[in-house]
């Protein structure tokens, strides 16, 4: 990351000279605008308030109240958005980005309200203007994208219904000329066959599809303001670029000024005018995207930078860093122990899949219909080798959870062999499978889900120790304390249940689970997709320093490839069921091989701009 | 839809099947037989030996069952060996008492429970709120007969605003072309006649919708709680769309999902709580009809009665289900 620090050049001035100037304007405004500003004529404070500002958010403060008394969730944040600029709010869950944007809209949850600070919009305080003002103005002037497009749809309403509604709701078309509007929408935003897909419901529209409609409903009332909160964090990366364009090409097309609430640093860099950085309520920096991502100034911005995954370039070197940090030389010799045994021909291979194919059957959706075939996984093969690991990257319906599951042994290959040092998977009775399960651990992409919600940390890490027969009483706490010190996780955590913990720390939990029996394998299916980037980092680097200390192998399965050169030694590129691409990490990111994969890398957001800065 | 509504039919064949059996397994285990339980515990063996003999009794139990078999498939459930009359007849005569009774109870519990749900999710931690809760409890908690004992006795007996017994007055001179007795009234145009019906139909009617009522609040709020909460409404909100709109169309609406397959369920449970509504107040449906029958050991119309409110029960849960996908379009190609 060094070099991108080293490059504050000044090049990048001309760019940062008028958003700084928006950054410094909320520091002014307290003194230039008067409390009786909503009565006051613009001309009174021609400065202060130019007409190209849309909304300028003022020492605001947003409390929620909980049972221990008010929460702040927000403090004394200010920001200023211009039309048709585009402004950022970086940070990591509960950093208050979210609620920011909230309470510009009004929709704070029922406990959360508005304690001190102006939200203005135009000459109106949003932070107080009456619920039925504020119902007004949402769907005209202000619009909202929401995350996560599988659970922001009506379920049970046609697509089209639901953006008709607002329309006739808010006046802008009668309840007749309202799908003729609809339509027009859908198409804007890239909805192929808009015309019959609005007759649709939302689940027989694909994630990226239901995005785009959510964007035709944030922007059918052609708002000034439009609030997009992490529009696509929920999307495959190829889809994110997609719809990210289309967004950033309506929006200046219309004039529309953007608040971008997001957790990804490459993505606010690549699309933002304005980055805003939000840390524990409080906005920490914030100035022109290039200045605040070449030259941080507060100390969590760098550490933001550091772990953006997409922004860094390497495969985490644990050994080199903590070679730094200890100065141990053993420390240092290890990988290379380990690289010298990798590289011996035929070496040590812990898992070979050979020639692998996975078959479902679907059922038919008419009376009659037959059910017909669907082959998840296609004639793949791969080695494993010992120590090492590999990752097999893929869009959603690429195959490569079904492959996991087939090393797993929890689903069956159709055809070929699986073979686990030396043994078949899959071919023993009742015993050997148990006996496999020892071996081979899983580490799973929820953390939230994958915790029993009634058990303590402990008992959940002790649980495969209890299953296994393992030790007594005693010498199980032994263990599941070893487990939870090699984990980073204190004494006084084990004592608490997965709802008292934090994403970060449920995987932490779930990877001393799946250690506890001292697996030779372990299978993280997108084990660090639901973290943000500073606690991804944290936990990519523990499984490193786990590798290392306990000679583990990987097989990491992930669509995001930035997490897959920080971690990985040899890369598989899986589209629809077939392996299309193989290689080392180096090879395969320098130079893809397939279009596919380049349209893989090329969708990373802000990949470009370790090139630009 | 049409797949759905055709493999929960057909599904109903084994139910049935497998109903029959235990019903005609039953009646054959009885002590001393079926001919003992026909003629009483003091019958002579010759009287026995003819019954047994007139009924085929002593013939082979799966040739019996076959007999047994092709008599239902052919419409016969036997004779009432209390009143003398076939067992359809019977049930024919008294269901649609029954039905009116139910339909009055359900109509309590939905038009009373969903409103009630709602307003004390969307009030939550407000007095309405709590009083509902405590008040459903109460409802789920109170039995049955115990209520109606209650309700007859403050309302009938004592305040004399209800009838306390019956179907309607017996002065009453009305014809009953179908059975239903307030649709009667209406179709001949026998206003007071269907008035005196509904009249009688009013506390039965609270007794047996209690504990759906209980249940169906109960539901309503927890459902509008949670999908108030929704991502969805939230993005609706964003939209600007109207307050009612917003309630109606999708709070509402989304709600009803669980609710609906409470009330499916409620049915059942209100064709065997109608056994001890109808007896508390002597009405003449097939509850009170059932609860002689036992006290009378009149086996041919117990078998007949449990069978027909079985196939009653499943094609009411069939409709749910199918209004299930009537509202939710999820369902309508998965089933």
């Amino acid at each position: 990351m060094s070099d991108t620090a080293d490059q504050k050049t000044p090049g990048t001035a001309p760019d940062a000279a008028p958003a700084t100037a928006a950054a410094t304007a909320p520091a002014t405004a307290p003194d230039t605008v008067p409390d009786s500003v909503p009565d006051a004529v613009p001309d009174s404070v021609p400065d202060a308030v130019p007409d190209d500002v849309v909304l300028r958010v003022e020492d605001l403060c947003v409390d929620f109240r909980t049972e221990n008394g008010a929460a702040r969730a927000v403090s004394n944040a200010s920001l200023t958005v211009k039309r048709g600029q585009t402004v950022a709010i970086v940070g990591e869950s509960g950093s208050g980005k979210t609620t920011l944007a909230m309470a510009v809209l009004g929709l704070l949850a029922s406990n959360g309200s508005v304690a001190e600070g102006h939200i203005w919009f135009k000459d109106e305080d949003l932070g107080h203007v009456s619920a039925q003002r504020m119902a007004q103005l949402r769907g005209t002037e202000l619009g909202l994208v929401p995350q996560d497009p599988m659970t922001n749809l009506d379920p049970i309403m046609r697509i089209g219904q639901q953006i008709d509604e607002g329309l006739i709701d808010n006046g802008l078309r009668s309840r007749r000329d309202a799908r003729t509007r609809t339509v027009e929408l859908l198409d804007e935003v890239g909805l192929p066959d808009a015309g019959r897909r609005a007759s649709q419901y939302p689940h027989e529209f694909s994630g990226g599809m239901r995005q785009r409609a959510l964007i035709a409903m944030g922007l059918s009332g052609r708002p000034a303001l439009l609030v997009a909160d992490e529009p696509t964090s929920a999307l495959d990366v190829t889809v994110q670029r997609g719809i990210l364009d289309q967004l950033a090409g309506l929006t200046e097309d219309l004039g529309t000024a953007v608040l971008l609430i997001t957790h990804d640093l490459g993505l606010a860099a690549e699309r933002a005018d304005v980055v805003v950085v939000m840390y524990h309520g409080e906005i920490v920096e914030q100035g022109p995207a290039r200045q605040v991502l070449t030259a941080p100034q507060h100390e969590y911005t760098k550490r933001l930078m550091a772990a953006a995954p997409s922004l860094a370039s390497r495969r985490i070197e644990i050994a080199r860093e903590r070679g730094l940090e200890d100065v141990l030389d053993d420390a240092l010799l290890a990988p290379g122990e380990d690289a010298a045994a990798n590289g011996a021909p035929d070496a040590d291979v812990l898992v070979s899949v050979k020639d692998v194919s996975k078959v479902f059957s679907i059922r038919g959706s008419g009376l009659l219909s037959r059910s017909r075939d669907f082959t998840a996984v296609d004639g793949v093969s791969l080695d494993i080798p010992r120590g090492s690991t590999v990752a097999v990257v893929g869009e959603s319906g690429s195959g490569k959870s079904t492959l996991a599951r087939m090393i797993l042994d929890i689903e069956k290959p159709t055809t070929g062999s699986i073979t686990f040092d030396g043994g078949l998977v899959g071919a023993g009775g009742h015993k050997d499978q148990i006996a496999y399960r020892r071996r081979v651990q899983p580490v799973f992409q929820d953390p939230y889900s994958s915790l029993d919600p009634l058990y303590s940390v402990f008992r959940a890490i002790e649980e495969p120790l209890r299953a296994h027969s393992y030790g007594d009483v005693a010498k199980r706490r032994a263990r599941v304390e070893e487990l939870a010190d090699q984990v980073a996780l204190s004494k006084s955590q084990l004592q608490r249940f997965p709802a008292e913990l934090s994403g970060g720390q449920r995987q932490r939990v779930a990877i001393a689970r799946a250690l506890a029996l001292s697996p030779e394998l372990v299978v993280c299916d997108e084990a660090v997709s639901a973290l943000d980037v500073v606690v991804q980092a944290q936990i990519l680097q523990l499984l490193a320093g786990l590798q290392e200390e306990l000679g583990l192998t990987y097989l990491f399965i992930t669509h995001d490839l930035a997490v897959v050169r920080q971690i990985a030694d040899r890369v598989l590129v899986m589209q629809e069921g077939r392996v299309v691409e193989e290689g080392t990490v180096d090879t395969v990111f320098d130079s893809p091989a397939t279009d596919y994969t380049r349209a893989l890398l090329d969708a990373i957001p802000g990949r470009d701009l370790e090139l630009a800065l | 839809m049409l797949r759905l509504i055709v493999q929960r039919l057909l599904l109903l064949i084994p139910l049935l099947l497998g109903l029959s059996v235990l019903l005609f397994a039953w009646v054959r285990a009885l002590p001393g037989g079926p001919a003992t339980a026909l003629l009483g515990e003091r019958a002579t063996p010759e009287a026995i030996a003819r019954i047994n003999t007139l009924y085929g009794f002593d013939q082979p139990i799966p040739v019996q069952y076959l007999k047994y078999l092709t008599r239902l498939l052919q419409g016969d459930f036997g004779v009432s060996t209390r009143t003398g009359r076939p067992v359809l007849d019977e049930f024919m005569t008294r269901f649609p008492a029954t039905i009116e009774l139910t339909v009055v109870a359900l109509v309590i519990a939905i038009g009373i429970g969903i409103p009630l749900g709602y307003i004390a999710a969307r009030r939550a931690g407000s007095f309405i709120d709590h009083s509902s809760v405590v008040a459903s409890l109460i409802g789920v908690t109170v039995p049955v007969f115990f209520l109606a004992f209650i309700l007859k006795y403050i309302f009938a007996v004592e305040l004399g605003w209800f009838p306390s017994t019956g179907r309607q007055d017996p002065t009453m001179v009305a014809t009953h072309p179908t059975n239903f007795y307030v649709l009667d009234g209406l179709l001949t145009g026998e206003w007071d006649a269907a008035w005196d019906a509904l009249v009688h139909l009013i506390l039965p009617g609270i007794a047996l919708g209690s504990i759906p009522l209980a249940i169906v609040t109960r539901m309503t709020r927890a459902a509008v709680s949670e999908v108030q909460n929704a991502d969805y409404v939230r993005t609706a909100r964003a939209k600007g769309i109207k307050p009612a709109r917003l309630r109606g169309e999708h709070i509402l609406r989304n709600s009803m999902l669980p609710v609906l397959t409470t009330i499916g369920l409620q049915v059942g449970l209100l064709l065997s709580g109608a056994v001890l509504t109808e007896t508390v107040f002597a009405f003449a449906g097939i509850g009170s009809f059932l609860a002689e029958a036992v006290f009378n050991a009149d086996y041919p119309v117990m078998q007949g009665f449990v069978l027909m409110i079985a196939i009653v029960y499943a094609l009411v849960n069939l409709l749910v289900d199918v209004s299930y996908g009537l509202i939710d379009p999820r369902l309508r190609r998965q089933q």
